[in-house]
């Protein structure tokens, strides 16, 4: 069942994407490793922890994308899933550090001495072990999410008010994390780590190690997402989008699919949040900021939503943008980034790739058409969403069909 | 009467803001039964269909299905399991999937999530899609786009969407709305096939549709049964001509 599972997720636009990221997760850390300095091709291990960076950011705009582009539920709190896994791994990192600490306390971190706590908080115990904080980084943010979204999704709440009580929930999140009693180091957040899994969180190998596991784990996760979304879970999840009222009348219940994909999601976010702290090497409440949630939604609509190699488009091309900006004219950028969603919302309304798609199917329609002097193979905008965009990709349009269209349309 | 019944509305009423769109409102379905169901705009045709399937509770009244089944507590994901399948006045297929999909969503299987996470449709399944092509005539338009078809063959996709729920009851709204004269009588005839083996109650406004439909016709007029009966005995009824004459 399982292999039937994944095997419907390939075809040949998960081929092309696999083997792209085949090549970057090998050769960034090759290049970095092995590539003798002064090479032009060596890669400098800032870039390796960079790229590392916008793989976690792709995964985060992948788990926005399966909700908003595929079920029409547009989070504007993806980001505190994100944080609370990474406060997840947070807590393991700093659990490693020992007595290697400023205050050396073999046990409590050094906020907490500095706090004069004696005792490690309840929920702090079991983070010393990678398995249990690697759980937590799937359970935690599963759980509110499932808690959130049982309540939100049963009272029926859609469309812009439930993206309201997402920014609330991250903008809470985000209130209660820079409380210093709430155990989790209040406004400074965690860090200073050593290690992780025993590797010094510093080292070049451990850098390109974290590369390579962001990108797997960028791979998994798109795999996991094209076999939901091409499977027929995936076609009641956009006819939930384009006509949840109607859906519920042929017997699904609307609100058992939202909160699947709602809780997977936030599953999603939260690895992407623990695979970015060790490579960061800082978590603090910032990451809760509301404008972070909202930052996302711009990568995947820039990206195209709906379309999963999309929102991993926009989220590497928006923050590479991003870094060169905030270096080159950091005083623009955020008006750069505004005049980029008004930009895409306006003239590319698809998205970077599904303007493309369009191009392309359109281009195939009349390549096929030529034939026909009819004028059917015209580009219809309706039609050529199919070929690639939500639920599923439908088999070539044989010549038959198309000849159909041309029928004299009745009753129009 | 209730337990012999298949639908069995009992005083039902329902008030949007003082407007009363049912009044006390008593309708029995025969099981195997097609039963045509006209009245003016505003009459409550479409309420009713709403609180039959779950859109809108009723204030009072009870409603049974199948003798036993009380729907007022149910909602719409529920009573569609049940039962009852409803073709909505505009038609309302999902146009961002091809018509075969349409057609997949609406079979008859399974509808948790995880069901249709590891669903592989089998052959049974895709046979069943293509028999409902061939009924609703859009064999030939099955890879494309819902949203590509006309206004006509949307009606039949949705029809059809109704065949492959395979419910008990049919609730068919206005099926003939905006059609040809030639659409119109296929559709009589298509609800005719479909009327031997299912329930089905129609709701239309074009007499001469409920005439080739030849069934017991049932007139409501301000949230209630005005008459009812074959449609020449309803026709001959003075009030019923005055309601749709105007005063």
């Amino acid at each position: 069942m399982m292999t039937s599972f994944l095997f419907r997720a390939m075809d040949a636009r998960a081929g092309v994407f696999l083997a792209i990221m085949a090549a970057v997760i090998i050769l960034v850390p090759a290049g970095n490793l092995l590539v003798p300095h002064g090479s032009p091709f060596h890669v400098p291990t800032y870039a390796v922890t960079l790229m590392g960076k916008y793989l976690t950011y792709a995964l985060l705009a992948l788990a926005v994308d399966l909700v908003w582009g595929y079920c029409g539920i547009l989070s504007l709190g993806h980001a505190a899933f994100f944080a609370l896994g990474g406060y997840a791994m947070g807590m393991y990192l700093m659990r490693q550090i020992g007595t290697r600490g400023v205050y050396g306390d073999p046990t409590l971190p050094d906020f907490m001495v500095f706090l004069n706590w004696q005792e490690l908080p309840w929920y702090w115990y079991g983070f010393d072990m990678f398995w249990f904080a690697a759980l937590m980084v799937l359970l935690v943010p599963g759980l509110i999410a499932f808690v959130f979204g049982w309540f939100a999704f049963r009272s029926r709440v859609t469309g812009v008010y439930l993206s309201i009580i997402t920014q609330a929930l991250t903008y809470a999140l985000l209130l209660a994390f820079f409380r210093n009693d709430m155990g989790f180091g209040g406004n400074n957040g965690l860090t200073d780590f050593k290690d992780i899994l025993g590797f010094d969180i510093q080292a070049d190998t451990t850098r390109a190690g974290l590369f390579a596991a962001s990108g797997l784990a960028l791979v998994l996760s798109y795999m996991i997402c094209r076999s939901i979304t091409r499977s027929k879970l995936g076609k009641v999840l956009v006819a939930v989008r384009d006509a949840e009222s109607r859906i519920r009348f042929l017997g699904y219940r609307v609100e058992h699919y939202k909160l699947f994909v709602w809780t997977l999601s936030a599953m999603m976010a939260g690895v992407a949040g623990a695979l970015y702290v060790p490579q960061v090497g800082i978590i603090n409440p910032g990451e809760f900021a509301p404008a972070n949630s909202i930052e996302v939604v711009i990568w995947v609509a820039v990206g195209g939503r709906g379309t999963l190699v999309g929102a991993v488009l926009g989220a590497v091309l928006v923050n590479f943008a991003k870094t060169w900006f905030t270096a080159a004219l950091p005083e623009i950028w955020l008006f750069a980034l505004g005049g980029l969603f008004v930009f895409v919302t306006l003239f590319l309304p698809k998205g970077i790739l599904g303007t493309l798609n369009d191009g392309w199917s359109a281009l195939r329609q009349r390549r096929n058409s030529s034939g026909q002097e009819d004028g059917t193979g015209g580009p219809r905008p309706q039609a050529k969403q199919s070929e690639d965009a939500p639920a599923s990709t439908p088999p070539p349009v044989p010549a038959m069909s198309r000849a159909g269209a041309s029928h004299p349309q009745p009753a129009e | 009467m209730k337990a012999t019944s298949l639908l069995y509305l009992d005083g039902v009423s329902v008030t949007f803001d003082g407007f009363k769109a049912l009044n006390e409102l008593s309708l029995t379905i025969a099981p195997g039964e097609m039963r045509a169901i006209i009245g003016p705009n505003g009459a409550g045709k479409t309420t009713m269909m709403d609180v039959i399937t779950g859109k809108t509770k009723p204030d009072r009244g009870e409603i049974y299905f199948d003798g036993a089944i009380d729907l007022t507590g149910e909602d719409e994901a529920s009573i569609a399991e049940i039962g009852i399948g409803r073709k909505f006045q505009k038609p309302t297929v999902f146009e961002s999937h091809t018509v075969r999909d349409n057609l997949e969503l609406a079979l008859k299987a399974p509808r948790g999530p995880f069901a249709t996470l590891f669903h592989v449709i089998s052959g049974r399944e895709t046979k069943r899609i293509d028999d409902l092509l061939g009924l609703i005539r859009l064999s030939d338009r099955k890879h494309e786009l819902a949203a590509n078809l006309s206004h006509g063959q949307k009606q039949w996709l949705e029809i059809g969407m109704l065949l492959a729920q395979d419910p008990k009851l049919l609730l068919v709204d206005e099926p003939a709305a905006g059609m040809t004269d030639a659409e119109t009588a296929e559709t009589a005839e298509l609800l005719k096939d479909i009327a031997q083996d299912h329930s089905v109650v129609v709701v239309e406004h074009d007499m001469e549709f409920v005439r080739s439909l030849g069934v017991r016709v049932t007139v409501l007029h301000e949230g209630s049964v005005l008459a009812e009966g074959s449609l020449d005995h309803v026709s001959a009824n003075e009030r019923v001509v005055e309601v749709y004459l105007g005063r």
